[in-house]
């Protein structure tokens, strides 16, 4: 080393720092606050639909994410706005009537169990928010699966909000059936307006799919989500129920009801493209967004449950290693993939 | 080879909190998991577990000089399985609705590697009177792990302790704690809890000072330092 640098070293002007030296204007804390951004319109919607409820279900099970992070991740892990992003989309998918306890307790446990015991922001393997959705909808199946219907307007509650902790209140909401509900056990359709615009029963960010794909049409031209993902689910969806619907039109629905009821819009555009829980190869999200396409349909036309988004993509989440290893691309002027 | 020499007192202590069998050496876990949704079944089978270990034990010891090394493993499964089966029968005559609901479990202490692991590394190689004592540790230890584990799991799973209602009517049961899932995360959270404790008195790496003002911290972001993404820089944090 040069005297001069050495000198210039020791005077503090120059600094010794790693690479990458080149950074592009991307940063988790802009991308992250980039998605709560797109998600504000679907929870206006929620709030219009379903009244004060649905906001405090959000603020709750946000307080609840956020909350943990703050107690058990480490090193100012909060600030890069991943933790709030978790809570918005489970309090999305729940309904508005559920206990304040509970969405708080979901988000704590989403982050708690499905993020900081991996290791905190990019070490997890499932979506937090859906795993704080599938402990709460196993652990709580009755109050997960009360829908209020909604355009009760603003001063109704919509449920058991403000049950004690570990109570349920034993509120009178007036509840319905979501469309996904109706088809499986009364076979009864919903118009597809309905469907489109989200005036229909369900959890508070299942409604309008317009919105969602609004949102996520601009996060795909911004590049924050890789749009093969949304793009291969929703076509196999399509796809695999058309074929189905043209066997047997009586049985089962056909695919404009399959793509716009339940959770396939928020699962698909917010849920399966999490960028941590989902392949970094293209060949990968085309494999990984059909797979949870095909066990939709599957789980919805022969499964127990009304809806399956959420265990199609926890299911697929856990694929996701084998599938970026299945799909490495060929070193270049080699004939031979890349070693992972 | 002579064993290290250990204090009566130490060898009764050890088992129940420092060498817990669940909670520190991961041994039955089985039982652990599969038998604790409610307090009484865990009572029920940690005090069954712990007259097996505690008889097993006192007949080892007492054989020990009998039982040829070739064949110990099978002479050592062959007084468990003595004791298990009285144990099976007392449970049968004395509390039929609980022998009930541990069904095969009661059975299956005999392949308790617990139990095994005592008679094999202490109960073999010791007089009596200190086989005796690490077993009374040891089965403690295993009674108080099981009891921990039934009381989280009665409390939110059925609102109750020992069947009786803490939270009145309008308790929400959390249905996940008493079906197997519940066994996993409640097993989990103890073990959590308890390497945390041993962590903690462990001192804590601080940020070392370079000259030229780097600061090298060790583990800096911890492993959620790594970009988040796909192609994606993190902002850098120093």
């Amino acid at each position: 080393m040069s005297a001069r640098l050495e000198a210039a070293l020791h005077a503090g002007r120059l600094e010794l720092v790693a690479s990458p030296h080149l950074k592009g204007p991307q940063s988790t804390v802009r991308i992250m606050w980039t998605v709560v951004a797109t998600l504000v319109p679907v929870v206006a919607m929620a709030a219009w639909s379903f009244g004060l409820s649905a906001l405090l279900v959000i603020a709750a099970a946000t307080l609840g994410a956020v909350g943990t992070e703050r107690l058990f991740g480490q090193g100012g892990s909060l600030a890069d706005g991943s933790a709030a992003l978790t809570g918005l989309l489970l309090g999305l998918t729940l309904p508005a009537g559920v206990p304040l306890w509970m969405a708080l307790l979901g988000g704590a446990f989403g982050i708690g169990f499905g993020k900081l015991l991996f290791g905190g922001l990019g070490q997890n393997v499932f979506n937090p928010a859906l795993v704080g959705r599938a402990f709460l909808q196993a652990a709580f199946p009755i109050a997960l699966t009360t829908w209020p219907i909604p355009g009760q307007g603003w001063s109704r509650w919509a449920g058991d909000t403000f049950a004690l902790p570990l109570l349920s209140g034993g509120a009178d909401a007036v509840t319905g059936a979501t469309p996904l509900g109706l088809m499986k056990f009364e076979e009864v359709s919903t118009p597809f307006r309905e469907l489109f615009l989200g005036t229909t029963g369900g959890s508070l960010g299942e409604t309008s799919a317009l919105l969602i794909l609004l949102g996520g049409a601009y996060l795909a031209y911004r590049n924050y989500l890789n749009w093969r993902i949304p793009v291969s689910i929703l076509a196999v969806v399509a796809g695999l129920s058309s074929a189905i619907h043209a066997v047997d039109p009586a049985g089962f629905p056909g695919a404009p009801f399959m793509l716009f009821s339940g959770g396939l819009m928020l699962g698909a555009v917010y849920m399966a493209t999490d960028m941590v829980t989902s392949p970094v190869t293209n060949a990968g999200a085309w494999l990984y967004g059909a797979g949870i396409g095909a066990l939709v349909v599957l789980i919805r036309l022969w499964g127990g449950l009304p809806e399956g988004v959420m265990y199609a993509i926890l299911l697929m989440n856990a694929l996701v290693p084998f599938i970026d290893r299945a799909t490495q691309p060929r070193v270049f002027g080699t004939g031979r993939r890349a070693a992972t | 080879m002579s064993p290290r020499v250990t204090t009566p007192s130490e060898d009764f202590l050890r088992g129940v909190w420092r060498e817990n069998p669940v909670l520190v050496q991961l041994l039955g876990l089985c039982p652990a998991l599969a038998v604790t949704n409610t307090v009484a079944n865990s009572l029920a089978m940690g005090i069954a577990t712990f007259f097996v270990l505690t008889g097993s034990s006192l007949l080892v010891s007492l054989l020990k000089s009998w039982i040829p090394k070739e064949v110990r493993i099978s002479a050592y499964i062959l007084i468990i399985a003595t004791f298990v089966t009285m144990a099976d029968m007392l449970l049968a005559a004395l509390v039929p609705d609980i022998h009930k609901a541990l069904g095969a479990f009661i059975a299956l202490i005999v392949v308790n590697c617990m139990i095994l692991g005592r008679q094999e590394a202490f109960a073999s190689k010791r007089p009596v009177g200190r086989a005796l004592l690490d077993a009374f540790g040891t089965g403690l230890g295993f009674i108080v792990a099981l009891f921990m584990m039934g009381t989280v799991r009665e409390v939110l799973g059925n609102g109750s302790f020992l069947g009786v209602p803490l939270f009145g009517d309008a308790f929400e049961p959390w249905i996940i704690m008493i079906l197997p899932p519940g066994g996993f995360f409640t097993l989990g959270l103890l073990l959590l809890v308890f390497a945390w404790w041993e962590e903690r008195k462990d001192v804590p790496v601080h940020p070392r000072h370079w000259p030229h003002g780097v600061t090298v911290t060790v583990d800096a972001g911890g492993p959620g330092g790594s970009p988040a993404g796909a192609g994606v820089n993190a902002p850098r944090s120093d």
